[in-house]
Formats: C-alpha cells, sequence, structure tokens
C-alpha cells in the first residue's frame, strides 16, 4: 500500500496576535518548499490521506497546496 | 412555544474515526474491539460493511471473526475518539449553548432561538451534517423534533448519514408503527409487561388507557404514556452543566485470571488508589464502599459497606475493600474482572465525630501521604511512585485504572424527571 499520509517538518510562525502561520516545508530528503502564500485556513477532513484538522490552502511555486495541521500538533500533506 | 430540539449521533463512531484514519480499509469490514491479548475481547463498533455480515456491538472478537472471516480488529484508541467528539460539539456550539452528550458520540441540542436566523430545524440540521461531514471526515444521523424523545427516534430512524424530521402531521405515521421497545426506558421486563396487554408498538402504548398504565408501573406508565405521545417536556441541559457527581468508581479486566487473594489485592489497590485520588480530586470523602466481582465464567456480584469514618483515604478504601471480597468471595472459580466503588459521598470538609478508638493522627498521616503520592504523579507520572505490593506481580499491576477509565451515557433522568408528568390530571 502506498501511503497518502505523509507527516512533514514544517517552520511555522507565531504572530503576535496568535495566528499560526506555515512558512516552509521540509521534505524528508531535506528538500525545502517555501509557502508563498496562504490562501484559506478552515478545519477540514482529508479522506485521501486519512486524518482531519486545520487544512492550509498553500501557494508553493505557482498551485495550491494542502498543508493540514492535525490535533495532535502533527503536520501532515496528502501524497499525490 | 413548540422548541425545536436535534438529536446528532455520530454513526459507528468509533469505527468511523478508525475508518477516516485509514484510507486503505475502505469498503472493508473494520471492528473496533478490546485487545484480544489483554482479554478484553468484544466489538465496541463495527463499520457498515462488518455490520452488513452480521457482527455486532458486544459480539466477541471470535464469534466476530466467524461470521466475517475477513473483518479487521483494531484496538480502541479513547484520546482519538474523545478528540473528534470534542470537535463535533464545537461544531454544534455554534448552534445553541444548549446542548446535552448523551455518551461520546449522541448530542441533543435545543436549537429553538437559532431558527429565528438560521432557518428551521430541517436547516440547521443539514448544515451541521454537512459540516461534520467536510470537517471531522464522519456522518451523522440526526433527528428534528419538538421533543427529545421524538429527535432520538428520528436520529435512530434512518441511518447513516441520514435526517429525519418528525413533526406534528407526521409522528403518528413514523413514530407510531415503531416497535415500543425503541423507546428509551421500555426495556426487556417493561416490553414483557406490555405485550401481555396488546402493546407492541409505540402508538398502542400512546393510546393505551393511561391511568392502567399507571396501575401497572407506577409512575412510569405515565412517562412512559408521555413520551409516546410527544409531550415530555425535559429540557436539553446547558453544555457546561455538570450533574452532581453520585459515587466513582473504576473497574477492569484484568490481563489474566486472578487466582488467589494476592491477585486479588494487587487490582484492589490499583483501582483503590484510582477510586481515591479521584475522590481527592473532587473534594469528596466516602461513606461506603462497594466491589463487585466477575469470576470467569461471567457471573457477576456485588456488595457493600458502611465504613466507620467518612474517608479518602487509599488504604481505608482498598482494605474494606478486601474485607469484603474475603467475606464473600470462596474462590470456587478463577476471578475475571473486579471493581472498586465510593458511594454515598460527603463533602470532604464535613465534621465527623472522631472515635476513641480510631487514630486520628495515623489517618491524617494516611491522608497527607496520599495527597504526596498525588503530587509526585502529577509532576512525574503515574508511575513514577508505586507500593511495594506491585512488584508481586507486574503483569497485573500495569493496569492503569485511572486513565483508563471509560465515558458511559448518563440516565435520562440524572438531573431529575423533567418531563412534566406531576402536571398531568
Amino acid at each position: 500500500m502506498d501511503k497518502a499520509k505523509i507527516y512533514v517538518k514544517v517552520e511555522a510562525e507565531f504572530t503576535t496576535d496568535g495566528t499560526l502561520r506555515p512558512q516552509c516545508i521540509i521534505w524528508e530528503d531535506g528538500r525545502r518548499f517555501e509557502i508563498d502564500k496562504i490562501t484559506d485556513c478552515r478545519r477540514a477532513a482529508s479522506l485521501k490521506a486519512g486524518g482531519a484538522g486545520l487544512r492550509y490552502t498553500c501557494m508553493i511555486s505557482g498551485s495550491p497546496h494542502y498543508l493540514f495541521y492535525e490535533e495532535n500538533y502533527k503536520w501532515f500533506v496528502e501524497d499525490k | 412555544m413548540e422548541r425545536t430540539i436535534l438529536h446528532s449521533d455520530c454513526n459507528a463512531f468509533y469505527a468511523s474515526v478508525e475508518m477516516l484514519h485509514r484510507p486503505e480499509m475502505k469498503g472493508k469490514p473494520l471492528a473496533v474491539g478490546g485487545d484480544p491479548e489483554a482479554r478484553h475481547g468484544i466489538v465496541l463498533t463495527a463499520n457498515y460493511p462488518a455490520k452488513r455480515l452480521g457482527v455486532k456491538t458486544g459480539m466477541a472478537l471470535w464469534q466476530a471473526k466467524q461470521v466475517c472471516p475477513d473483518i479487521v480488529f483494531v484496538p480502541p484508541r479513547m484520546d482519538l475518539y474523545l478528540r473528534f467528539s470534542r470537535l463535533a460539539h464545537e461544531i454544534y456550539a455554534d448552534y445553541t449553548d444548549l446542548q446535552e452528550p448523551f455518551g461520546v458520540d449522541e448530542s441533543w441540542l435545543d436549537v429553538t432561538d437559532s431558527t429565528s436566523y438560521k432557518g428551521d430545524g430541517l436547516k440547521i440540521a443539514e448544515e451541521i451534517s454537512r459540516r461534520i461531514k467536510f470537517e471531522l471526515g464522519i456522518t451523522v444521523s440526526i433527528g428534528v423534533s419538538w421533543n427529545k424523545i421524538f429527535a432520538k427516534l428520528g436520529s435512530d430512524y434512518k441511518k447513516p448519514d441520514a435526517i429525519t424530521v418528525i413533526n406534528k402531521e407526521n409522528y403518528k405515521n413514523i413514530v407510531w408503527s415503531l416497535p415500543v421497545s425503541d423507546l428509551l426506558y421500555v426495556g426487556r421486563a417493561t416490553e414483557k409487561k406490555l405485550k401481555l396487554w396488546g402493546i407492541h408498538t409505540i402508538g398502542e402504548l400512546a393510546q393505551a388507557d393511561p391511568s392502567l398504565l399507571q396501575r401497572q408501573l407506577g409512575k412510569m406508565g405515565l412517562i412512559l404514556h408521555l413520551f409516546a405521545n410527544g409531550d415530555d417536556q425535559t429540557p436539553v441541559s446547558k453544555e457546561d452543566y455538570r450533574a452532581p457527581i453520585k459515587s466513582i468508581g473504576n473497574s477492569t479486566t484484568t490481563p489474566r485470571d486472578l487466582v488467589n487473594d494476592e491477585d486479588v489485592r494487587i487490582i484492589v489497590y490499583v483501582l483503590a488508589e484510582s477510586v481515591a485520588t479521584r475522590l481527592r480530586e473532587n473534594n469528596f470523602k466516602c461513606r461506603v464502599v462497594e466491589i463487585s466481582v466477575r469470576d470467569n465464567e461471567l457471573s457477576s456480584y456485588s456488595k457493600q459497606r458502611k465504613i466507620e469514618l467518612p474517608t479518602d483515604i487509599t488504604s481505608e478504601i482498598a482494605e474494606a475493600a478486601m474485607e469484603l471480597f474475603h467475606q464473600s468471595y470462596h474462590w470456587n472459580k478463577p476471578i475475571r474482572s473486579i471493581g472498586v466503588r465510593a458511594c454515598d459521598l460527603v463533602d470532604a470538609l464535613i465534621p465527623v465525630q472522631l472515635n476513641l478508638f480510631i487514630s486520628e493522627e495515623r489517618r491524617q498521616r494516611l491522608h497527607q501521604m496520599d495527597l504526596a503520592v498525588d503530587q509526585i504523579r502529577k509532576r512525574f507520572g503515574f508511575s513514577s511512585v508505586q507500593r511495594g505490593l506491585m512488584y508481586q506481580d507486574k503483569l497485573l499491576s500495569a493496569v492503569n485504572a485511572k486513565e483508563d477509565h471509560t465515558v458511559h451515557p448518563h440516565g435520562y433522568f440524572e438531573n431529575g424527571n423533567r418531563t412534566g408528568v406531576e402536571y398531568l390530571g
């Protein structure tokens, strides 16, 4: 079975008003993906990866990607 | 004004949360069940593919395997389910502060005050259903009605992922044709009695002569009559309402059968520690200690006794429990599970009549010691400090009763009878 849920390392910022903003996703092999912009943030489930939490829609190199912040304080992405 | 009450029931809750986290299991039978190694071997919840093949809640794991050989068992992850339960409550809270949980997976919501700007009950139910599906990835069945009883029947009426509205126009068609045993508080005994008088459906109950029901079933007869007619007035409690605690207890199915007093002593102390800690946390002392014992052929009994002075001291509760055990059990069979419960609770600061023959100084010291242990455990974890007794058998003493205790649905009348029965003729 290929794993659709990939936990990733994330660099994030806590702003002074208490917002949590992910800034960069770091892949297992060390590659860094800077998040250019967050276009949406809402509670959502991922049926594909299997999980639920806060879903950030992140613009990375011009295309949107979902990044989930699970209730157990882990970040995951859906495998393409 | 007529109320708008929703009853929302998460379908096959534990199994659905597991299915969400295991997309590869899609369409395959799965059951959440106790760890067969630890012998808590029953199905807690089965998903719909498993249910279709005949797997039912409460079945032993081996029975489930018989009707459904391909079934996958997964051990329960209570913390995960409680997290999802909390998320569901957060969604409900957007519609009302009158939300009353009934177990971890069901809630009543009184949305009367939201209807003026969110739309009618059906509309709110649709919105909640859609949000739960989108945000949590699980489904709910919702019943909409003007009273709690019919709302609950509505959520049971069509599953999964469905909404049933029961209003004054259609309730006779929907509710009255249901078997009377679907009604809350019609258990096997009541059902049998009702059958004797030719009452098989809720409709027949609703049309029965209330004075006959009262003669035969007492006040409960009147209450059931009221339930069946949709006249139940019981309000939905506020979300932060905590029912007063009446007793504190813990029980456990042990990792292996208990065969002698020493085994029982270990488990009783584990349970008593948990019970006494919770008494202290909640500022209670108890005046009655109760034990329940189940042997390996599953016959069980419980016994209780009053104790000399109100207490929250671990060793006093444990010794009272052991004494009860010695008096009542004769080791005809090994034991499978044991429970310890503290009842008749009083405020911890209640003045007591001192007893000349019991050293209050010693009790004070024991109490201080328990508090010290509570502190240590709070800071360094439960297993950071243990009784020497626990080293007699590491397997048995590994049972962590305090953190394992489960969530049970509360009784419908826990907050008193608020059905409005007393206003009847």
